[in-house]
């Protein structure tokens, strides 16, 4: 069992982006639960949205305390939370913020990556909604979901120029982290 | 066919696939999807049923019993303070004996406010003469709500079915669903025959004046049906169990590992889920440990609760709401089970979780089973903040 | 016995909503303002503070980023600018 957690705030799409990272999970024969936890109901409030995915039906209804992966879709967050609470040992974060972004120092093991989703979005789709560049990062990050299933994914569930642009987005996202890794080995 | 679905989008699936004549709700969290979805279809064109708008839910639940009283099928959803407001009519519904399909998307109840998941709202009207199913997933979310029709306008019945399912948990919980085709639908629930109907070229009159004459008799015959319920429920799940291929056995209980447990919890709901990764950690670990998951509250399948736990040492029960001033109602109800029985378990705690949203976690079901032991426990809170509670008010 | 019950006046100053703020904040220019309070009075927040001409400001500690000020001053005398930068936002309280 894999537990993802995201940080985010209302309206930033944290909901989308747990059902694509689902439903990519799904559509690679796994059973994920994505589900949200929100807190105030409001525009801009903290949330979090989860997936928990199994090679057999998911069962666990609470909430995620320690995740394998983390991703923090908006940076401020990290100012007041600790969003890398209860991370594994072997956790990885993944981050949507500027390439100069602080991050704190996490556990040996612990691996973080920071990608500029929203400028990618910017570029690839024109609103700086940096989901699926995160979502291309995370699967670049963690080699948990193959870069065709999300193309996949996408293709599904957006039409026309918004599907052209999210797709992009996520190769983009993807290949950034790549570089990044490559460059680091 | 295996979809990836919201439980709102699954339930509002089958509801299309259900060809309801009427529906009609008025929004309130966690229940709204559910009504979007159905309203969205209705606008495409690809639902064609009437949905009517409403400005509360007191008037979403008389347009269903109206429309339900024509002899159509209706389709309505709600939650908490929502159900509440319906209150009089949902007793009045069962009262007529009109047979409908309503989704209680479980959510707890003021104050103060809260929109998050306990079961409080349905559970407060557990003598309202509607059967009560509670789901354990999206996939169950989904096909109880089929039985659900088909249950209600059996036309030994003709009692409304409420489908209750964890709001945001299942509500909002986006799984792996195994949607049904039209023709299998078709199949299972054919469509709605009225055994009575208000029908101007034969007119009747419903919902009349029972004076002390004969009050007690409409009301002695809804208890007495749901006796016919018990029976008919297995029966139901056969008959899906062979279209659909998914067995919920019997319908009323799940039994997890109950037949050589000494230690049992009893639950409802999402949070059986929970309860079932604990039982299997402790099986691993060679503990003797199970769950017994109530599907149907009402009709209460006593007979079948006895058999379950008749041989359990210490049982637990587990309630997500409470009957304030008295033993938590899910705990109170088992305990009866018991009474002048010979066989009967050597203890049995009753605990309340998850009020409100509290996170029910996998060590809020050890904690359970660790203090379900010789001694008995009467509402025992779990996951409580005591330091919450030292407000002085002089 | 009693829970949370009662919250008094204030209570809500220990909730700085400012860390809601994405992307954008209220500047307040200072040149043509005509001290109408239409923006202190539309504020959700009731974070804007100021009596006279040109004095008028926001607590960024509670300011959620929502531009109503902006939209409603008549004189155009309140801009929505970029977060200048992560480090301008750490000296708010979390």
């Amino acid at each position: 069992m894999k537990e993802i957690r995201i940080h985010a705030r209302a309206g930033q799409g944290a909901i989308t982006t747990a059902s694509l990272l689902g439903y990519a999970y799904f559509a690679e024969g796994k059973y994920p639960y994505a589900f949200p936890h929100f807190g105030a109901a409001r525009m801009g409030a903290p949330m979090n949205a989860f997936v928990r995915v199994d090679t057999k039906p998911v069962r666990l209804r609470s909430q995620i305390y320690n995740p394998n992966y983390v991703i923090i879709v908006d940076a401020t967050l990290m100012r007041g939370y600790n969003c890398f609470s209860g991370l594994l040992d072997n956790g990885i974060a993944v981050v949507s913020g500027k390439e100069d972004l602080e991050v704190p120092r996490l556990k040996p093991g612990q691996k973080v990556f920071v990608v500029p989703a929203n400028d990618i979005a910017l570029k690839t789709i024109g609103r700086p909604l940096g989901n699926t560049a995160l979502i291309g990062a995370f699967a670049a990050a963690t080699g948990e979901l193959k870069l065709n299933t999300l193309i996949e994914v996408v293709k599904f569930k957006f039409s026309g120029k918004i599907q052209e642009g999210n797709i992009e987005a996520i190769k983009q996202g993807f290949e950034y982290i790549q570089q990044r890794t490559e460059n680091r080995v | 066919m295996k979809e990836f679905l919201e439980g709102s989008r699954a339930v509002a699936e089958i509801i299309k696939l259900c060809k309801p004549g009427v529906i009609s709700a008025y929004p309130i969290t966690p229940q709204t999807h559910i009504v979007e979805e159905l309203a969205q279809m209705v606008a495409n064109g690809e639902l064609s049923s009437q949905f009517i708008n409403v400005e509360s839910e007191h008037s979403a639940a008389s347009v269903v019993l109206g429309a339900s009283a024509t002899g159509v099928r209706t389709f309505t959803a709600t939650s908490s303070q929502g159900l509440f407001y319906m209150g009089e009519v949902i007793f009045n519904i069962a009262g007529v004996r009109l047979p409908l399909v309503m989704t209680c998307a479980n959510r707890a109840i003021s104050a103060p406010i809260n929109i998050w998941n306990d079961q409080q709202d349905s559970i407060s009207l557990r003598d309202a003469g509607w059967i009560q199913l509670y789901a354990e997933n999206v996939q169950e979310s989904a096909d109880f709500h089929l039985i659900g029709y088909r249950v209600s306008e059996d036309k030994s019945i003709m009692l409304p079915v409420m489908i209750c399912m964890d709001g945001f948990i299942l509500t909002h919980g986006i799984e792996s669903v195994d949607m049904p085709k039209q023709a299998q639908v078709d199949k299972f629930l054919p469509a709605y025959k009225a055994l009575y109907k208000l029908d101007p070229s034969e007119p009747l009159t419903m919902g009349i004046l029972a004076d002390p004459d004969y009050y007690m008799e409409a009301r002695y015959a809804i208890h007495a049906t749901f006796k016919d319920v018990l029976e008919l429920l297995p029966k139901v799940s056969q008959e899906f169990s062979d279209i659909f291929g998914r067995d919920y056995k019997d319908l009323l209980v799940e039994e997890y590992f109950t037949k050589d447990a000494e230690k049992v919890i009893v639950a409802m709901g999402s949070v059986c889920g929970t309860i079932k990764e604990v039982v299997d950690e402790l099986r691993a670990k060679g503990k003797k440990v199970g769950l017994l998951r109530i599907i149907s509250y009402r009709p209460f399948p006593y007979a079948r609760i006895y058999e379950a736990l008749k041989n359990v040492s210490k049982v637990a029960i587990l309630d997500k709401s409470v009957s304030l001033g008295a033993y938590a109602p899910l705990a109170s109800e088992i305990k009866s089970v018991f009474s002048n029985k010979k066989k009967l378990p050597k203890v049995i705690s009753s605990f309340v979780a998850g009020l409100g949203g509290r996170d029910i976690t996998l060590e809020s079901i050890r904690e359970i089973f660790r203090k379900l032991n010789a001694k008995e426990l009467v509402q025992e809170f779990i996951d409580l903040k005591p330091e919450l509670l030292k407000e002085q008010y002089e | 016995m009693f829970g949370p019950l009662i919250v008094k006046p204030e209570k809500s100053k220990g909730d700085k909503t400012g860390s809601w703020r994405i992307k954008v904040r209220p500047k307040y220019l200072q040149k043509n303002c005509i001290a109408c309070k239409m923006c202190l009075l539309v504020c959700p927040e009731n974070c804007i503070i100021g009596k006279e001409k040109n004095a008028f400001s926001t607590d960024y500690n509670f300011c959620k980023g929502c531009g109503l000020c902006a939209v409603v001053c008549p004189k155009a005398d309140i801009e929505m600018v970029e977060e200048e930068s992560l480090e301008d936002k750490k000296g708010m309280a979390k």
